[in-house]
C-alpha cells in the first residue's frame, strides 16, 4: 500500500493548528467549562485499605441547608437488574462501578465511599465529614507475594483463579493465570553454554498527568444528558456511563475537553457517573475536579510487579530458551496489563522455545489503569536486563548480541502470528552508529542500553471532512489530542487533496457528530484515525471528479485530480478545489466525505535507548547525564511531535526507573501523596534527549505510518537500571533506583 | 462568614472581586474572575501550572490568598501577548513544538517571562533550575528549554 | 481450507494445536470452531483479537478468509 515517496504536505514540522489557545490559555480543559446554576460535587474517600462497609448514614449531610445532592451505590439502580447481570461485559461494569462508588467493602485507601453535591466547593467538602460511615477493618494485603499466599485475607469472595483446567474451589486473590508457551524450554536450556536467570521488583508508579480529573455535567428533565470531560475517550466515556446507569446511548452527549495528559490513566471513568447521578438528584448542573492527593490514591497507578527472567545462550551468542514469570498487582479490582507483560516479554529476540507464566493479583490498592504500552516496562526491563548481563557473560557487545537475534520480518512471536516487516534491526544499527554510543563512556559513569517493543493497534475511527464553497475545510474527527495529532491530520488530508494544510481546520467532535472512535491510546491516533482522514479525503477527491467530469461532459474516470487541481484527460480544461467547491451549490449541492473504519495492519514500533550515568557512591543520587532514544516511525508525519512522544516516553522511564514509586504505611495509606514526594522528572533533572527517528514503514498504511507514543517509555528501565549496575558495580534487582536502595546496593552489595 | 472586598489590579486593569478568606488567588482567578488560563495540578506549590507574578515576582497562585491581592499587581498568561500579536516566548513554544498537551504551558510562559526578565542570557543549566518549578510530563523538557533558549536570543536582539 | 492455530489458552479447551476449517467467512469459522469443540464458546473468541496471516483484527465478521490463509486468536490489546 505505500511505497518510499515523495510528499508534498507529510513531513514537515507545522504549527499546530490548536497551538495559538494552548500558549494564550484559551485552550478550554476538563476543570475549565462553568455552566449557569453549577454546583460542586465532592467525594468522601474509605481512610481504610481494607474494611467491610456496615452502613452509610448520609441524613446529617443531607441536612446541611447548603447540600443539594448526595450519592452512594445504591443509586446505581440500573445494576441490580438481571438483564443487567445477564449482559455481555457485566462483572466488567460491575467492577467499574464499584469503583466509582463503593459497595459493600471498601478495598483501598482513598476509595470512593460516597458523593455530596453544594452551593460552593468547601461547602461539599466540609459537608462530607457529616456522612457517617460504619466500618468493620480487615487486615489489608499490600504486594504480590502477600496476595498469593494460601492464607491471605482474601478480598473478593467470588474470586476463583481463572487460567487452571479446574477451576481452584477455594476464594483467592489470584484472578487470573495464564501461560504461554512454544518449543521446548527444557530442550533449550540444555543446548545453552550460558544461562542467566534473576528476579526483579518493579513499583507502583502513576502515569503523573499534571492535570487532575474533572468533569462538569448536567442531567436534565428527560434524561438527556451532557458530560463535558478530560479524557482520551469521550466514547468510551459514554459507553461506559451509560452502562453505569442504565441509559441509551443517544440520551448522552460526551465532549471531549482539551486533555492535560492521560497516557492510558484517562481511558477509565472515575467522577463522570458520580457527578450525573449528583446533577439528577439536585436537577443542577454538577462540577467535580479532583484534587492531586485524590488522584494519586485513586486513579491509575501501574501495575507493580515481581517477576523472573532466565535466557540461555550459546557461546556464539545464539539464543536458546527463554522463560519468564510475572505476578501483576492489579490494584482493588482484577485486569492488571499481565496479559500484554506476558506477549511482549522476549519478543524483540528471536527464539524458538520460550515459556512465560504471568499472575493477574488484586491488592488493596487502587485499581490499576492503562499506562502507557501497558504491561510491558515491567516485563521487558526483566528480560533486557537479563539479556544485558548474558552479553557479558559472553564477553558480546550488547547490540551485536541483540543484532545476532533480532526479531524480524517473519519471527514466530509467543503470541501467535509471525511479526512482518519491523524496524527493530534499522534501530539497532542506528544506535551501535549514534554519536552517543560511539563515544567513550567517561570515567565513573556507568552506560546501558536496552531495547522495547509494543504492538500498536488500530481499531474505529470516525471521520467526516466538510468542504467550504470557498475551498476551505473542517476535518471532524473524533480523537482527542493529547500531543498535537491535529496537526497531523491536517497534513494527511492537505497531502490527499493538494492543497495546504492552513486550508484544513481539524477539530474534535462530540459524540453526538460522529459515529463512534475509538480512545485515544494504543499508539492508534495517526495510524487509525489518520486513515479515516485519508479515506475521507479520497471521497471528497471522488466528488470533486465527478462534479468535474458533469461540467465538462466526460466520465469520472477521464478526469486527473492532483495538487487540488481537476483536469480533463480529455481536453484542457482544469478546475481548482476551490472553483468546484465554489459552483457545489449548482452541482448538486455541497461536498463532504466520510469515513467509519475500523482501521486494521497496526505495525508494531521497536526502540532502543542509550544511557550515561553518574551515581554519586556518597548519597546514592543518580545523575543521567546523556539519554538517546531511537524508535521506528514507520513515516514521522510531524516529525517535531514524533520526536516529543520518544522524549516524553524516555522520561517518564527515567522517572520510573529512579525515583517514583507509591510508599506505603503499614496501614496500606500512601504516605507521598503529592508531586513533592512523588517525584517525577524535573528539567533540572535532565539534559537534552537525544533522538533518532528511523523509518521502516508500515505497508497497510497508505503514508506507512507507525504508532509512537507507547514504545518509548518501555527501554529506560532497564537502559538506566543496567547503567546505574555498572556506575556502581553491583547487579539491579529493584526499581526504582533511588539515593536509599542504590545506597544499601553500594554499601552490601 | 461575609465575604472580603478586594481591588487589585490584574495585567494592568484594575480589577475588584469578592472572595472568603480561605480562597487562594488560584480559585479567584478561575472561579470568580473566569480567568481560567492558570491552571491547577496540584494546589500545593509542587508543579507550577499556576503560576503568576506578583508584584513582579514570580509564585504559585495557589499558595496566595485571594486577600493577599489587595493593592498588588497581578500578571498571568491572559496579560502576555494579545489578539494581534503573540509574545515572542509563545511563538517560540510553538515554532519548537515546545508542548504536547499544553497544561503546563500557561505556567511555563509566565515562568519563563520571569527568568529572562530577571535574566537575559540564561546557561541552559540556569534555565533548567529556574524552570524546575514547572513540572511537564509530556515533553521531558528537551523541546521547552531549547524554546527558552531561542526566545532569549531574541529577545536580547539577536537572530 | 484456512488453518486455524491455537494459542496455548486456548489449547487447554481444544485439545489441538491447529485444525482446517472449511468456511470461508470470518462468522461462520466461529460457528464451525465452537461446533467442533464442545468447550470452546462464542464468547472466548469473540472477545479476542484475530490475526489473519500476521493482520490484527477485531470481529471482522463478513470477512471473506482465503483458504491458504493462517489465522491466530490472541487477547486483544487496548494501550494507554
Amino acid at each position: 500500500m505505500s511505497e518510499a515517496r515523495e510528499f508534498k504536505y507529510i513531513g514537515q514540522s507545522t504549527i499546530r493548528p490548536d497551538g495559538y489557545d494552548k500558549v494564550t490559555g484559551r485552550a478550554a480543559y476538563g476543570a475549565d467549562l462553568t455552566l449557569p446554576g453549577m454546583i460542586w460535587g465532592r467525594i468522601l474517600r474509605s481512610p481504610h485499605a481494607h474494611a467491610n462497609i456496615l452502613s452509610i448514614d448520609t441524613t446529617k449531610a443531607e441536612a446541611h441547608p447548603d447540600v443539594l445532592a448526595v450519592a452512594t451505590y445504591a443509586d446505581f439502580v440500573e445494576l441490580q437488574s438481571k438483564s443487567v447481570a445477564a449482559s455481555e461485559g457485566a462483572a466488567d461494569v460491575l467492577d467499574l462501578a464499584r469503583n466509582c462508588l463503593a459497595d459493600d467493602k471498601a478495598l483501598y485507601h482513598g476509595h470512593a465511599i460516597a458523593a455530596i453535591a453544594a452551593r460552593t466547593e468547601r461547602a461539599a467538602k466540609d459537608a462530607l465529614s457529616l456522612i457517617e460511615v460504619k466500618y468493620e477493618l480487615l487486615p489489608p494485603v499490600m504486594d504480590v507475594e502477600d496476595a498469593m499466599k494460601d492464607d491471605a485475607p482474601v478480598l473478593h469472595a467470588d474470586m476463583f483463579t481463572a487460567g487452571y483446567e479446574e477451576r481452584p474451589s477455594k476464594a483467592s486473590n489470584i484472578a487470573v493465570r495464564t501461560e504461554m508457551k512454544m518449543g521446548d524450554i527444557d530442550a533449550g536450556f540444555a543446548e545453552a553454554d550460558v544461562i542467566i536467570e534473576r528476579e526483579f521488583r518493579t513499583p507502583t508508579a502513576h502515569q503523573g498527568y499534571i492535570e487532575p480529573h474533572a468533569c462538569t455535567v448536567r442531567y436534565d428533565e428527560d434524561g438527556q444528558s451532557m458530560i463535558w470531560c478530560s479524557t482520551q475517550g469521550h466514547f468510551d466515556v459514554r459507553t461506559s456511563t451509560a452502562k453505569v446507569l442504565g441509559m441509551d446511548l443517544g440520551k448522552l452527549k460526551v465532549i471531549a475537553s482539551e486533555i492535560g495528559g492521560g497516557f492510558g490513566g484517562k481511558t477509565v471513568v472515575y467522577l463522570e457517573p458520580v457527578a450525573l447521578v449528583l446533577s439528577k438528584k439536585s436537577g443542577r448542573p454538577v462540577k467535580m475536579v479532583m484534587e492531586r492527593d485524590e488522584v494519586f490514591i485513586a486513579t491509575g497507578p501501574t501495575s507493580a510487579a515481581k517477576l523472573r527472567a532466565k535466557i540461555g545462550a550459546k557461546k556464539d551468542g545464539t539464543i536458546t530458551a527463554c522463560q519468564g514469570w510475572m505476578a501483576y498487582e492489579a490494584g482493588a479490582f482484577k485486569g492488571s496489563p499481565m496479559m500484554p507483560g506476558v506477549m511482549t516479554m522476549f519478543t524483540p529476540y528471536e527464539c524458538a522455545n520460550v515459556t512465560v507464566e504471568g499472575f493477574d493479583v488484586v491488592v488493596n490498592k487502587s485499581k490499576s489503569a492503562a499506562y502507557r504500552a501497558p504491561g510491558a516496562p515491567q516485563a521487558e526491563y526483566a528480560a533486557e536486563m537479563v539479556v544485558n548481563e548474558l552479553a557479558e557473560a559472553l564477553g558480546m557487545d550488547p547490540i551485536d548480541l541483540r543484532l545476532k537475534n533480532a526479531a524480524k520480518a517473519g519471527t514466530q512471536t509467543i503470541y501467535g502470528p509471525k511479526l512482518k516487516t519491523v524496524g527493530l534491526v534499522e534501530c539497532l544499527e542506528a544506535a551501535k552508529n549514534s554519536p552517543h554510543y560511539q563515544s567513550a563512556i567517561a570515567e565513573g559513569n556507568g552506560r546501558g542500553i536496552a531495547a522495547g517493543f509494543w504492538f500498536n493497534i488500530g481499531g474505529q475511527s470516525s471521520v467526516t471532512v466538510n468542504m467550504n464553497p470557498d475551498g476551505t475545510g473542517t476535518i471532524v474527527e473524533g480523537s482527542p489530542d493529547i500531543g498535537g495529532s491535529r496537526a497531523s491530520m491536517q497534513m494527511m488530508a492537505a497531502e490527499v487533496l493538494g492543497i495546504a494544510p492552513s486550508n484544513l481546520n481539524p477539530i474534535i467532535a462530540d459524540t453526538e457528530t460522529l459515529p463512534y472512535s475509538a480512545s485515544t491510546g494504543g499508539s492508534r491516533t495517526t495510524f487509525a484515525t489518520g486513515m479515516a482522514v485519508i479515506e475521507a479525503s479520497e471521497s471528497v477527491v471522488a466528488q470533486v471528479k465527478q462534479r468535474a467530469a458533469a461540467v465538462w461532459n466526460v466520465t469520472a474516470e477521464q478526469v486527473d485530480y492532483a495538487d487540488g487541481v481537476a483536469s480533463n484527460t480529455a481536453g484542457d480544461d482544469k478546475l481548482t478545489l476551490a472553483e468546484v467547491c465554489k459552483s457545489a451549490e449548482q452541482t448538486g449541492g455541497q461536498i463532504s466525505g466520510m469515513a467509519n473504519i475500523n482501521a486494521r495492519g497496526a505495525g508494531p514500533s521497536f526502540a532502543v535507548h542509550i544511557c550515561d550515568v553518574f551515581v554519586d557512591q556518597d548519597t546514592g543520587k543518580v545523575d543521567v547525564i546523556r539519554y538517546t532514544a531511537i524508535q521506528d516511525a514507520g513515516k514521522a508525519i510531524h516529525p517535531a511531535y514524533v520526536e516529543g512522544q520518544l522524549q516524553g516516553g524516555a522520561v517518564q522511564g527515567i522517572g520510573w526507573a529512579l525515583n517514583e514509586e507509591y510508599i506505603f504505611d503499614e496501614n496500606g495509606v500512601m504516605e507521598n501523596q503529592g508531586f513533592l514526594d512523588y517525584r517525577i522528572p524535573l528539567a533540572s533533572d535532565l539534559p537534552m534527549i537525544e533522538t533518532i527517528v528511523v523509518e521502516v514503514p508500515n505497508a497497510f498504511h497508505p503514508y506507512g505510518v507507525r504508532g509512537v507514543g507507547e514504545t518509548g517509555i518501555i527501554p529506560p528501565l532497564a537502559t538506566v537500571g543496567w547503567a546505574v549496575g555498572k556506575a556502581i558495580d553491583r547487579k539491579v534487582e529493584e526499581l526504582p533506583c533511588s539515593p536509599p536502595r542504590v545506597l544499601a546496593l553500594i554499601q552490601n552489595g | 462568614m461575609a465575604k472580603t472586598h478586594v481591588s487589585t489590579s490584574i495585567n494592568g486593569e484594575a480589577t475588584e472581586f469578592l472572595c472568603e478568606p480561605g480562597d487562594t488567588l488560584l480559585d479567584v482567578l478561575r472561579n470568580d474572575l473566569q480567568m481560567t488560563g492558570t491552571k491547577e495540578g496540584c494546589g500545593s506549590g509542587d508543579c507550577g501550572a499556576c503560576s503568576v507574578t506578583f508584584n513582579g515576582a514570580l509564585v504559585c497562585s495557589c499558595l496566595v490568598l485571594g486577600v493577599e491581592a489587595q493593592g498588588a499587581e497581578i500578571g498571568t498568561i491572559e496579560g502576555i501577548g494579545d489578539n494581534d500579536k503573540l509574545h515572542v516566548i509563545q511563538e517560540k513554544f510553538l515554532e519548537h513544538a515546545a508542548l504536547q498537551c499544553g497544561i503546563c504551558t500557561p505556567g511555563l510562559i509566565v515562568s519563563t517571562k520571569a527568568l529572562l526578565e530577571k535574566n537575559p542570557d540564561p546557561t541552559e543549566t540556569e534555565a533548567r533550575y529556574y524552570l524546575a518549578g514547572n513540572l511537564c510530563r509530556c515533553t521531558g523538557y528537551d523541546k521547552i528549554i531549547r524554546a527558552v533558549m531561542d526566545s532569549a536570543e531574541v529577545m536580547r536582539g539577536g537572530a | 481450507m484456512a488453518t486455524v492455530i491455537f494459542s496455548s489458552e486456548l489449547q487447554k479447551l481444544t485439545g489441538e494445536e491447529q485444525t482446517s476449517v472449511k468456511a470461508r467467512i470470518y462468522k461462520d469459522i466461529i460457528a464451525e470452531l465452537i461446533t467442533r469443540y464442545s468447550s470452546l464458546e462464542e464468547e472466548n473468541l469473540m472477545k479476542m483479537a484475530i490475526a489473519i496471516d500476521g493482520e490484527i483484527v477485531h470481529n471482522p465478521l463478513l470477512e471473506v478468509i482465503d483458504e491458504t490463509s493462517e489465522l491466530h486468536f490472541l487477547y486483544r490489546i487496548s494501550g494507554g
